[in-house]
């Protein structure tokens, strides 16, 4: 009895103690619910405030016809029915899943490849894997600028290589139809060296016994990279491709100062035109729609890819 | 035991007597500049009546930037003021100010505005304080300021249709030809004196086998409209009229076109569609040009021995004649005074000591550009202080005879600059110049009317 009047709260003198523990509970609950929120309420103002609150906002934005410097007006979808239309909008879509695919696709294998390279001993090991992860090290725009130089069609560095060997000069990101491989060469000479790292730890996680099992069956080098170490190995080199998609969908930095989105058109990505409509054209409204339709390419993207990882995940 | 840390070498009593003496030294040395400042800047005028308040002024980044901050010790000096100034690279610069301007307080003073961009803008929103009431102030205004030795183009440039005046012109680029004179002398030839003399030297002097261009210009997209109408000014034609008229795929904008094409195309460096002003300048001053078309503010880095291989051996030549007539294209700086500052008055005083005789002359002499006031090159001429050779101040004087402003007056000039800066380039990469301009008028003409309606 005692202990149901205690749990209900309604003891009298005698039970004080048991009643009084049921009151501390419940109050601490009480109190500790309130101490949980000073503690929650903060974390959650600031992510309203950096995340919740600028999302809205730019969603708010696109469905208006906003131009800075000018009253805006209520549009509702017009600006999404005009991205429809807008054959630049959609080149530059295509544009940066071209630019895309190659910046994720060329670094992921010669990452590997460089990372099971460098998981095997020899002479220089740590010293070479130092230098080959000094580009990612470098800051992106000082990148872009040393390579613009670089690529000078009349004074470039390149230009002259190719003709110590008997090549003829390029125009490199002078010239519409090379200037994305240009650019994709760059970004892989930046970020093959994380893909490299990323996988390299990967194989050092590797059990071993497979291995061991294999060799005693007679297995070849070739037959235990094809059948343990590459399967084991895709999670993460998903997890690489990942990183790599989000970060080349994404880029802005490299394009920009190199090619500045030109010859023409020939680099614009959708990063470029949406930076050009709002801070060249001024144009928030449409920009914004842009980065709405962007946003929700970049999260079908990457949730296509963790399906994809959670396919060949094995851990 | 407490061990003393050794005294900064910044507090020491040795290094603050110096920096005594040096700051009395350089007041010294600077005093009876400033005597001759304040009495050439109008006697008896009070430029000390805001002494110790504070100034902030944005800058574009560039030649006047620099020219202002390396003398703004000068005013602080005169007015007893101190003034913080930024530079920031174009692009930003006016990202930066029309958000300021938006959000209704500015953290700037006094700030610079391209004239050829943003005076619509700037002039709908009444975002600058007029500067006429304060002209007009003899209480406000030196009596040496001497408004009419600003040339009438340059104070044209600067007024608004309404007849505000936002800013007063701070510097005016002209578009003239750096010419190669050594590779000219190789071939015989003289600078040309029409359009057709223009393509044929550019065909003459093209030498792909040597590395040597016939012809340098900006092929990047935005970059090159420039050039484009700066040609098609010599056709007697604007890219747009006042009254919005396009005449930008009218036959003498396809001649234009076509003769940018050629000039590009066929006697331009490869990859001159990616080619920006850097980029020309780069193989210019190795001597990989012949030719170079572009604004005037390039002949320091041409003379500079340390950067350039053709030093002495740059000929600065006006525009030449088109069909029809003969135009320099006029681009240009102002500098105002923000409407929402609380210093009005601070801020016109370095104003006026900004467009004064004084800084207009170093303008020249230094090199920095091309002032409104036309006193200044008369004086820096004959001054002996030139840093370019004369040569390019005559050029400047011949090109302001002849100058007419090269992008046309609207609130979109950007994106008229980006869609027939596409067409542009594609003429370089083989396009046809009719139907690249026709496309990007039909594609600008909307754009136009919709911003012009407001």
């Amino acid at each position: 009895m005692a202990g149901e009047r205690t749990l209900d709260g309604r003891s009298g003198k005698a039970e004080t103690e048991p009643s009084d523990r049921g009151h501390h509970l419940s109050g601490g609950g009480q109190w500790n619910r309130r101490r949980y929120v000073v503690f929650v309420v903060p974390a959650l103002v600031v992510m309203l405030a950096v995340i919740v609150f600028p999302w809205l906002f730019t969603v708010f934005m696109s469905v208006h016809d906003w131009k800075i410097g000018q009253a805006h007006s209520f549009v509702g979808p017009d600006n999404y029915l005009a991205l429809l239309g807008d054959e630049r909008f959609l080149r530059s879509l295509l544009r940066t899943l071209y630019y895309g695919v190659l910046a994720v696709v060329v670094p992921v294998i010669l990452g590997t490849f460089s990372a099971v390279i460098f998981h095997k001993r020899f002479p220089l090991r740590g010293f070479l894997r130092g230098v080959f992860i000094l580009p990612m090290m470098a800051t992106p725009v000082a990148v872009a600028l040393v390579w613009t130089m670089m690529f000078h069609p009349q004074l470039g560095v390149l230009n002259y290589l190719l003709s110590v060997v008997g090549l003829p000069p390029q125009s490199w990101v002078y010239a519409p139809e090379t200037v994305i491989p240009t650019l994709v060469m760059v970004e892989v000479w930046q970020w093959t060296p994380l893909v490299m790292l990323i996988v390299l730890g990967g194989l050092a996680a590797l059990p071993t016994e497979p291995y061991e099992s294999a060799r005693i069956d007679g297995a070849s080098e070739w037959q235990m990279f094809r059948h343990i170490t590459w399967p084991l190995l895709l999670p993460f080199i998903m997890v690489a491709a990942i990183i790599r998609a989000i970060d080349a969908i994404k880029a802005f930095d490299l394009i920009f100062v190199i090619s500045q989105g030109g010859p023409g058109t020939a680099s614009e990505t959708i990063n470029i035109y949406l930076y050009l409509q709002a801070f060249a054209f001024y144009n928030i409204g449409y920009a914004s729609a842009i980065v709405v339709v962007f946003f929700l390419l970049i999260v079908a993207l990457t949730l296509l890819l963790l399906y994809m990882r959670q396919k060949t995940q094995w851990m | 035991m407490i061990e003393r840390k050794p005294r900064s070498k910044r507090l020491s009593r040795r290094s603050v007597i110096r920096t005594g003496l040096e700051a009395a030294g350089l007041a010294v040395l600077a005093a009876p500049w400033i005597a001759r400042f304040a009495q050439a800047q109008g006697g008896g005028f009070d430029w000390k009546r805001y002494k110790g308040e504070h100034l902030e002024v944005s800058h574009t980044k560039g030649p006047r930037g620099d020219l202002l901050q390396k003398y703004r010790k000068e005013f602080e000096d005169l007015t007893g003021m101190s003034v913080g100034d930024e530079q920031i690279p174009e692009q930003q610069h006016r990202q930066k100010v029309l958000i300021e301007f938006n959000s209704g307080n500015t953290s700037f003073d006094v700030v610079t505005m391209a004239l050829h961009v943003q005076k619509r803008l700037y002039g709908k929103g009444k975002w600058l304080v007029d500067l006429r009431d304060l002209i007009k102030d003899p209480n406000m205004t030196s009596a040496d300021f001497d408004l009419p030795d600003f040339s009438q183009g340059a104070m044209d440039y600067a007024t608004q249709a309404d007849g505000r005046l936002d800013v007063l012109p701070l510097n005016l680029d002209y578009f003239l030809i750096y010419w190669n004179k050594e590779l000219f002398a190789a071939k015989g030839l003289a600078y040309p004196k029409s359009f057709p003399e223009l393509l044929e030297a550019a065909k003459a002097l093209n030498d792909p086998k040597a590395g040597v261009a016939g012809f340098l210009a900006r092929g990047l997209k935005n970059a090159n409209v420039v050039v484009w109408t700066d040609f098609l000014l010599g056709w007697g034609v604007d890219p747009i009229d006042r009254d919005l008229t396009m005449h930008t795929d009218g036959p003498e904008a396809i001649e234009a076109a076509k003769l940018y094409q050629a000039l590009t195309k066929d006697y331009g460096p490869p990859g001159v569609a990616g080619f920006n002003w850097n980029e020309c300048q780069s193989s210019f001053v190795l001597g990989r040009g012949a030719m170079w078309v572009d604004g005037i503010g390039f002949a320091l880095p041409l003379e500079d021995k340390t950067k350039s291989r053709v030093v002495g051996k740059v000929g600065y030549g006006v525009m030449p004649p088109g069909p029809k007539a003969q135009h320099s294209a006029l681009f240009g700086d102002g500098i105002g005074i923000s409407g929402t500052t609380k210093k009005k008055g601070p801020a016109w005083l370095y104003c006026q000591w900004a467009t004064s005789k004084t800084i207009a002359e170093r303008q020249i002499e230094g090199g920095y550009g091309a002032p409104g006031r036309t006193s200044a090159y008369a004086a820096a001429g004959a001054s002996g202080k030139l840093t370019a050779p004369r040569e390019w101040l005559e050029c400047m004087e011949g090109s302001i005879k002849i100058a007419r402003p090269g992008l046309p007056e609207i609130f979109e000039v950007t994106q008229f600059r980006d869609i027939f800066g596409i067409a542009l380039t594609n003429l370089v990469t083989g396009g046809d110049p009719a139907s690249e301009l026709k496309k990007a008028t039909e594609q600008f003409k909307p754009i136009l009317e919709k911003s012009e309606k407001g």
